[in-house]
């Protein structure tokens, strides 16, 4: 169910890289790159000269795990992919249907392959440079989950080296908490991003375990259609979605995990797009000290730990002077936002215009009796009784 | 939610034990809450005739399998359903699936998993570790079917099959 491509062999003797034909008689061994990066990475290290992003180059050691490559993971992988990432893992279950026509990337001729396998053919034919490596699995079983772990901590550029960043392009919340619980373990920073099944709002999220507040650290956020929530009708579906939002999160979530990475620009923690009034919200939002992941705490005690010995980080900018931190807050939100309309009635105040929360944490309360009282049976009594009913 | 689910709700046992499938240690003594507070609710069903689902689990608990059925003019009609405990369980819900229901509704996700309601998720978030399978079957299954069956029979979706009445 896994493999990896690297189908990097169209090279000939000469250099006239026009000739597409990928005849499989004339395999050499010369290292491709040499002869035609001139040209397919120009443009990018065009960046170097001008100043932008200082060590490009870097790009080519990096390694960078997707789960999900639907309509957004498949894009952001292609982004990826064209800018000459060392190596990319991808996972997913599922595959390519006709009503994902409608987003970027597959196209009519890979119905019924597996997402991953119809990703690793079209990928590795546009950057054959580019390891791919592609997991045809659901990461949030018990059998798999295991698997991926491993995978996190030792399938980087160099074997038996972490990778250097997850994207969580999945589109349902037990696989976001799946990685958010395996990322915690693992200490790697992930971003996590969505497009709301209305198709007009989305967002990207950056979680560096024990700094910023991770997927567990409170109820999840949502960012508002910026319409009257209530007229939108879900009777009779499920979801829908549209090309130019998914390609927009996608942009938006490369374009982060680039700066992040190769270290240039200002990272936005969290991100936020509301497409019906082309409003981008952004935040910071610290971990919570008493998260439910318990990885979560450790990291964040070592985060602690790590920044009482070293100077800050020089990389990061500091935060800009119009931020607004509220003493008040429970999570530490940090509003960077200025240019917002505004607020609505039922808005959160911790929280940027257009975010909020999914639900608030306000536990019932609970009787004892209400409670199962677990007795002498055993597992096996209890699984035979239940068969009887 | 009406005042007759809240009732049926109210007497589902809560759970106490907060274990996945991958605490060794826990996981049986939730696995046994899950057992114990299923049996209450089939038994309650059963006592107001309204006996819905049959399930069962492999050994680990980690899978779980059987069949609801639902009622429509006098019809019964049944369905396979199954389901994975994911890794995040009981942070996050197991979801329920009927596979030959797969393709045949826009309420249902890939692998045919019924699409819930958007109050199920926040009320589930709010009463981690309290809710297990058995709520996720009266809050989630049993609406789902209420309303999807109908709506699929009336269009000629799903078609009265003799050889299931037993
Ligand atoms: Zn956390």
């Amino acid at each position: 169910m896994s493999s990896i491509l690297n189908v990097a062999e169209e090279e000939t003797s000469s250099n006239d890289s026009n000739t597409e034909s990928s005849s499989n008689d004339n395999v050499s061994y010369i290292p491709h790159k040499l002869v035609h990066s001139d040209q397919c990475y120009s443009r990018l290290m065009a960046l170097k000269r001008m100043g932008i992003v200082n060590n490009y180059e870097k790009i080519r050691k990096l390694c960078i795990t997707i789960v999900g490559i639907g309509g957004v993971g498949s894009v952001a992988a292609e982004m990826l992919v064209r800018c000459g990432i060392g190596k990319i893992i991808l996972f997913d279950y599922d595959q390519v249907e006709w009503s994902n026509m409608n987003r970027l990337f597959y196209q009519p001729r890979h119905i019924g392959l597996s997402k991953v396998e119809a990703a690793g053919l079209t990928l590795s034919s546009i950057n054959p440079d580019v390891i791919i490596e592609t997991h045809h699995m659901d990461i949030t079983k018990v059998e798999t989950y295991e698997f991926f772990l491993d995978s996190l901590e030792t399938s980087g550029l160099t074997f038996g080296h972490p990778v250097d960043m997850v994207l969580s392009c999945v589109d349902n919340f037990e696989a976001r908490m799946a990685i958010n619980s395996a990322c915690n373990e693992k200490n790697i920073t992930w971003f996590e991003s969505g497009v709301a099944e209305n198709a007009v709002s989305g967002h990207i999220q950056m979680i560096v375990p024990g700094k910023t507040a991770c997927f567990a650290c409170a109820p999840p956020l949502m960012v508002s259609a910026g319409i009257d929530e209530k007229s939108i009708k879900k009777e009779g579906v499920c979801a829908a979605s549209l090309p130019t939002t998914m390609g927009i999160i996608s942009g938006f979530l490369v374009q982060n995990a680039l700066k992040k990475l190769l270290q240039f620009g200002k990272v936005s923690d969290y991100l936020g797009y509301m497409a019906l009034t082309d409003f981008f919200p952004t935040m910071t939002l610290k971990p919570n000290p008493f998260c439910q992941d318990n990885y979560c705490k450790i990291r964040q005690d070592e985060y602690k730990l790590n920044e009482k010995q070293q100077p800050p980080d020089n990389c990061e900018p500091a935060p800009s002077e119009d931020s607004v931190v509220h003493d008040d807050n429970t999570w530490g939100i940090t509003l960077v936002s200025e240019s917002e309309p505004e607020k609505s009635h039922e808005q959160d105040l911790s929280l940027p215009t257009g975010i909020n929360r999914e639900f608030t944490v306000d536990s019932l309360p609970c009787n004892e009796d209400e409670e199962v009282s677990v007795g002498e049976e055993t597992l096996e009594d209890l699984q035979c009784k239940m068969k009887a009913l | 939610m009406g005042d007759e689910s809240k009732k049926t709700l109210s007497k589902i046992p809560l759970l106490k034990t907060k274990a996945g499938p991958r605490d060794k240690e826990l996981w049986p003594q939730r696995l046994k809450e899950e057992y114990i507070s299923l049996i209450q609710y089939v038994q309650n069903n059963k006592k107001t005739d309204n006996d819905w689902f049959k399930l069962e689990s492999n050994k680990e608990g980690t899978r779980w399998f059987g069949k609801c059925w639902f009622i429509h003019n006098l019809l019964k009609y049944e369905f396979d359903i199954e389901f994975d405990i994911p890794v995040t369980f009981p942070v996050t819900a197991p979801e329920i699936a009927i596979p030959e229901l797969d393709g045949k509704t826009a309420k249902m996700y890939r692998g045919g998993k019924i699409c819930l309601s958007d109050h199920f998720k926040p009320l589930w978030g709010k009463n981690v570790p309290k809710f297990g399978i058995a709520h996720a079957m009266a809050l989630g299954l049993g609406p789902w079917l209420a309303v999807e069956v109908p709506d699929l029979i009336e269009k000629g979706v799903i078609k009265y099959k003799e050889k299931e009445q037993s």
